[in-house]
């Protein structure tokens, strides 16, 4: 008795649930109404066959519970209804399943006017190639991968060469002009999803996967990894950035070819040593750092992540609220004037002879080790030299109390929140690893140990 | 009564002892050999599974395709004679007057255990011509398919041992009955999936 | 060799009689034994996956407030939960534990055809826990590559588990995949030809046709789970390029060249979704028997619901590909496979109907058992429908890989099947042990569990929804999800726990009954299936005494015009009971032949 009125209950229950939920569907922004529809459809249908399955099972348990002087009717079977009730199904199933398969249709034929666009995975980045003046992408190899070359495209395909790489996790789109990604992967399953535009599909390395969609709302959207791929996979964030045409024109005339990045002038080392003066004060004359006046050591340090540090102050990505010595270090920073004087510096601090920094910070050597290997040697590696590849800094033989500072800095959201600071966000998350400061010193103390 | 027709029917109008003592439905044999038939099947897939891959990964590009060793053919000889051999102590087994069982039983035996030594000679041979298991997907495949086709067969010559020890120690041909029974079925099944596996190796 | 019948040989069987406790209760050969062996390695790997659950359910409810839990053992705890509860709890559970228990006395027979074998298996499937618990205390911890362990993530540096752990776990699969074909040689030997005298197929119980045909799939379905784990193993430890590509790992090219991911998501899923059935077929089997028995009638349109049993698991084999449809394989197999997968909605549905049309007009005993199994056709109505969105391919581009999938196969493999194992356990309980269970508790423990899993799920779908996805530590900032989603987070973990902690009753109650439960007297539920007829409760060693029973009618006699009692043993000879060949009889409008 209780059971029919529970059921009853649950069934209304449930209606309300969704009626006054206000979780649903994010707002479409792609050309795939029809997606929504099929699942409307869908909605609908199951909904009534929900309540009124349940419904009646909670009739049935109320009305034939079991009561003095009442038996059961015999009936083995009644092979009519039953067959009735499968064509019923039948009928059902088809109105749901011939929308559905219509709409597939749609999507696995991509319209002739699409233009081509590359979105490559690798742990745990996005990163975009268009295919420039010529129309066509150039063939890339993943057996090409290098630290000037991510894309691994082939430098030997003419078509490669105007083909517009762009080595950042936001992707720009013309609004209104439908796109084909073709999906490719360096590494691991990753799986390219903008809930906004309802479509996915996963990135699988050895071959190259696509999906199609036509824009049609201006806006910033979240790109998400959907395929498991390591323990990064919570954060492999990008951005898509709907825009009129004419805003992508400018945009992506700021970007570079792969032929310019392959042809890029090497950086001017005695342009760096002059500029480096104004550094040397804090950072010392060879990078060495100096706790006192907190400023970390430099030398060893990898220099795609001194420049891109470096221009992080210049934007105001860093040294923002809470961060006294970031901001101290932005104003030093803006003397830099461009990318190629930041090239420079970052040129020359790489000549510096790298002897490692003198341990500061004790802990629980043993703890440090466990959850360093559990989670930060993913990214930061086994011996902690960090890698290109995964954007990850260099680690040991590095000033172990800035470690300490900023990965505090970290937790407090004081580093990483920043808009244009995607790797940062990344270990906001991967942060909390380190649940206190202890832990941290902990992760120091053991990363000190790296280096003997 | 047809499988349709035995699923078609009305249980409940249906009273009284039906099928006599045999349940409805079973297998006019003994359980262990529809047991032994339903590990057949399964081993079967197994391969089958195995050969499926093999087709999907031969697609790929980096396929370097293995000749195949010609001492494969001998090899090949050496598990027909162990199968013909099985089917001999079979037959013997069966008979009312046992003749020459221990030259059939041990030969069988034997053979088999000549074959597992041949394919292990062209695994030698394979791996002095530079033929790694890591080289190709072809010869991990190759290495792959012939080990667990040889692991099978020394998993029935455990089973031969047995016998092998009963038989020494005097046991009488009608004891052994069931054991050489499900012994040459899985020796001929084990015979055909190797011919398949064969075939299919030396035209890929 | 003529085949001997079972019935004949009977006399002369060579029983194994137990002579001494370790006989009797560890290497014990009794089908009722090793049964509970199974169930109770099972249920205490279940114990440990369901705490794994609750431990990462704290980190998505209180991201803020959780600090013990990391990525990694986040990603390692979601993992060992699904591999653990899919093959070590449910496969474990219903073919080992209610396999064993119910086929041989359903069957009419003393024991398994190969006992011996039949104690191999359990122990070898508690060989595979050892080695998959060991897993989690080498070095690296388990696998975290998610339960569906696809290269080449498994083997690479950004997953947890990926030196030791992987291969542990594949080790502990193939070890397991060893025990269920040992167990399942026996439980099919065993339904074919040791069925006793009269027991015609069409006269079994459906728990016999379910976990027969689950059987049958395990027999196919778990080879390509094997032969994946093989190659699998080669490419881990030897350096094959099976399956793994090219890639890059830190920087550098990995040793492998050219493998192709997707062969393993095949391999994988075309055992992967056979397994769901041989999770659900023994499911719809036990609970059509608990259902038909408490409401005093037949099973409704048992031929049907064989024929359902067959298709299903027929067509359980063609829909693989479904879990694959944004894989990246040639999308044009999305077609065929959504077509495959929303016609197995069909039989499906039937068996739904069916089970519906059992209670319509029946005289339903609303006891906790009946509760359980009530429970299960509310909820897999409900994962049922949902499996609808996910089978329909463009619908599936939106919801894969978000929480919608993860409350979607939860209600129906999850919840679905653990109602039914306690309706089942509930009310087999009394055959097992002899003694009735706390009817109050086992209410109490129902209502916790039933509402508690819906709380947690109901939600769940809506925050897929919302776009939500899955197999993430932590949400973090997103432009499409509102912080109310948190909130929703954390009331499914509050819930969760409710269910977790709610678990104790039953093992309260189980416990409690065995030493202080009301004694049963024979055949408490007036049941008409054979396994209730043992001259003994519960059954001894050998199950039927001097003689073995002879079946005279189906296993589902109830309320039949005419009879002297609401049910009639299967072994009851059509003389002794007047038969009937009414197509529909309605007591209470023909009280003339209701009472003979």
């Amino acid at each position: 008795m209780a059971l029919a009125v529970v059921i009853f209950l649950l069934v209304i229950g449930s209606i309300i649930f969704h009626f006054a939920s206000p979780w649903w569907f994010t707002e479409i922004a792609a050309d795939w109404g029809s997606i929504d529809f099929t699942i409307n459809l869908t909605f609908w249908v199951t909904g009534f066959v929900f309540v009124a399955c349940n419904l009646f099972l909670a009739y049935c348990i109320w009305k034939f519970r079991q009561k003095e002087g009442h038996k059961a009717v015999y009936e083995p079977e009644n092979h009519k209804l039953e067959i009735g009730l499968s064509a019923i199904t039948t009928v059902g199933v088809i109105a749901m399943l011939a929308p559905g398969l219509f709409v597939w249709a749609s999507f696995v034929n991509v319209p002739d006017d699409a233009v081509q666009i590359e979105v490559l995975g690798s742990q745990w980045q996005w990163q975009y190639r268009y295919p420039g003046a010529d129309g066509q992408l150039g063939t890339a190899d993943v057996l090409l991968v290098t630290e000037d070359n991510p894309f691994g495209v082939n430098p030997e395909d003419p078509r490669g060469q105007d083909d517009v790489v762009v080595n950042d996790p936001e992707l720009h789109l013309p609004l209104g002009q439908p796109v084909q990604t073709l999906l490719r992967s360096h590494d691991v399953l990753h799986n390219f999803t903008v809930p906004q535009f309802r479509v996915k599909m996963d990135l699988v390395p050895g071959l190259v996967s696509y999906l199609w969609f036509d824009p049609t709302r201006e806006g910033r959207f979240d790109v998400m990894c959907e395929e498991l791929c390591g323990i990064g996979h919570f954060v492999m964030r990008g951005a898509v950035v709907v825009e009129p045409q004419a805003d992508f024109d400018a945009w992506i005339a700021q970007q570079t070819t792969f032929s310019e990045t392959q042809n890029m002038a090497a950086p001017n080392v005695a342009a760096g040593q002059a500029a480096y003066a104004a550094c040397a004060t804090c950072h010392g004359q060879q990078g060495e750092g100096n706790q006192a006046l907190n400023a970390p050591k430099l030398a060893g340090q990898q220099p795609w992540y001194i420049e891109r540090q470096i221009q992080h102050f210049k934007d105001g990505a860093r040294g923002g609220d809470g961060d006294t010595y970031g901001a101290q270090m932005a104003a030093f920073a803006n003397m830099l004037a461009d990318e190629t004087a930041v090239r420079n510096v970052a040129a020359y601090i790489n000549t510096f002879p790298d002897t490692p920094a003198q341990p500061t910070v004790t802990g629980d050597v043993d703890n440090g080790y466990d959850i360093y290997d559990r989670n930060c040697a993913a990214c930061h590696l086994d011996n902690g030299q960090g890698t290109w590849y995964n954007d990850s800094p260099k680690l040991a033989g590095m000033s172990d109390w800035y470690f300490v500072t900023q990965i505090s800095n970290f937790r407090a959201g004081i580093r990483g929140l920043h808009p244009t600071d995607d790797y940062g966000e990344q270990m906001v998350s991967m942060a909390t690893a380190m649940s206190d400061l202890e832990e941290i010193q902990d992760v120091a103390a053991y990363i000190n140990t790296l280096q003997r | 009564m047809s499988l349709f027709k035995s699923l078609a029917v009305k249980p409940w109008e249906r009273k009284g002892i039906i099928g006599g003592l045999r349940p409805e439905g079973a297998f006019d044999t003994s359980p262990e050999k529809v047991g032994l038939s339903y590990f057949l099947v399964i081993a079967s897939v197994v391969f089958s599974l195995f050969m499926v891959s093999y087709v999907i990964r031969m697609e790929l590009p980096d396929w370097q395709p293995l000749s195949e060793p010609g001492q494969l053919w001998a090899n090949t000889l050496l598990l027909i004679l162990s199968s013909v051999l099985f089917q001999w102590t079979r037959n013997i087994v069966s008979s009312d007057k046992p003749r020459n069982l221990m030259t059939a039983f041990f030969g069988a035996g034997l053979f088999a255990i000549l074959f597992i030594a041949g394919q292990l000679m062209t695994w030698g041979n394979l791996q002095e011509g530079g033929f790694y298991l890591t080289s190709n997907p072809a010869n991990a495949f190759y290495y792959l398919l012939t080990g667990l086709h040889a692991v099978h067969l020394l998993g029935g010559l455990w089973v031969w041992s047995k016998g092998a020890i009963r038989l020494l120690s005097g046991a009488e041909a009608k004891d052994l009955r069931l054991s050489v029974e499900l012994c040459t079925l899985y020796w001929h099944f084990l015979l055909v999936v190797w011919l398949i596996l064969f075939a299919f190796l030396a035209n890929t | 060799m003529a085949y001997v019948p079972l019935a004949d040989q009977d006399k002369e069987m060579e029983m194994h009689h137990p002579h001494s406790w370790v006989e009797k209760y560890v290497w014990s050969q009794d089908h009722k034994v090793i049964a509970i062996q199974y169930g109770s390695i099972a249920v205490f790997t279940g114990i440990i996956g369901l705490t794994l659950s609750v431990l990462f359910r704290l980190q998505l409810g209180f991201p803020e407030s959780v600090d013990f839990i990391d990525p990694n053992f986040y990603y390692q705890a979601v993992t060992m939960h699904g591999m653990i509860m899919v093959v070590y709890f449910l496969t474990a559970l219903f073919l080992g534990g209610f396999g064993n228990y119910m086929i041989p006395l359903m069957c009419g027979a003393r024991d398994m055809v190969f006992p011996f074998m039949n104690m191999l298996s359990v122990w070898t499937f508690l060989l595979s826990v050892i080695i998959l618990m060991a897993s989690f205390f080498v070095g690296g911890g388990p696998t975290g590559a998610g339960w569906t362990l696809y290269p080449p993530q498994t083997a690479m540096e950004g997953t947890p588990g990926h030196d030791m752990g992987i291969v542990l776990m594949l080790i502990s699969l193939a070890v397991f995949i060893v025990a269920t074909t040992m167990g399942g040689l026996n439980y099919a030997v065993t339904v074919l030809q040791y069925r006793c005298r009269g027991l015609t197929m069409m006269r079994l119980p459906l728990t016999v046709w379910g976990i027969f045909v689950a059987t049958i799939l395990a027999l196919f379905a778990f080879p390509a789970l094997l032969v994946a784990a093989i190659m699998m193993l080669f490419d881990t430890l030897l350096g094959t390029s099976f399956f793994m590509p090219a890639v890059i790992e830190a920087g550098a090219p990995l040793d492998h060249n050219g493998g192709s991911p997707l062969l393993f998501q095949h391999l994988f899923w075309f055992f992967g979704h056979p397994e769901v059935y041989i999770v659900a077929l023994p499911a719809f089997g036990l609970v059509s028997d608990v259902l038909s028995t408490h409401a005093r009638k037949n099973i409704f349109g048992y031929r049907m619901m064989v024929w359902a049993i067959i298709a299903i698991g027929g067509l359980s084999f063609i829909v693989w590909a479904h879990h694959m449809y944004v894989s990246g394989m040639h999308p044009y197999f999305g077609f065929f496979f959504a077509t495959t997968t929303l016609i197995i909605a069909v039989p499906t549905a039937l068996k739904v109907y069916n089970w519906v049309l059992t209670l319509w007009e029946g005289d339903i005993r609303l006891n906790a058992p009946m509760y359980f199994a009530i429970g299960f056709i509310f909820t897999f109505i409900h994962g049922g429908l949902t499996g609808l969105f996910l089978g329909n391919v463009v619908i599936d581009l939106p919801l894969s890989d978000t929480y919608f999938v993860i409350a979607h196969f939860h209600m129906v493999m999850g919840v679905s099947p653990i109602l039914v194992l306690f309706a089942a356990i509930y009310h087999w309980y009394p055959l097992m042990s002899g003694r009735m269970f706390h009817e109050g508790l086992a209410k109490a423990h129902f209502w916790l569990t039933f509402l508690g899993a819906y709380a947690i799920y109901l939600p769940m779908h809506y925050l897929g929804f919302l776009g939500v996805p899955r197999r993430y530590y932590q949400i973090g900032a997103t432009d499409f999800i509102p912080a109310s989603a948190q909130d929703l987070n954390a009331s499914i973990t509050i819930a969760a726990i409710f269910v977790a902690v709610a678990q104790l009753l039953f093992f309260v109650n189980i416990i409690w009954s065995l030493k202080y439960g009301k004694k049963a007297e024979k055949n408490p539920w007036g049941s008409a299936s054979l396994e209730w007829q043992t001259p003994d409760l519960p059954p001894k060693h050998g199950n039927w005494g001097d003689e073995l029973p002879t079946v005279y009618r189906w296993a589902y006699d109830y309320s039949v015009p005419g009879a002297h009692e609401d049910f009639i043993p299967q072994n009851t000879p059509e003389t002794v009971e007047p038969t009937v060949d009414e197509e529909h009889f309605d007591p209470d409008q023909d009280a003339s032949k209701a009472d003979i």
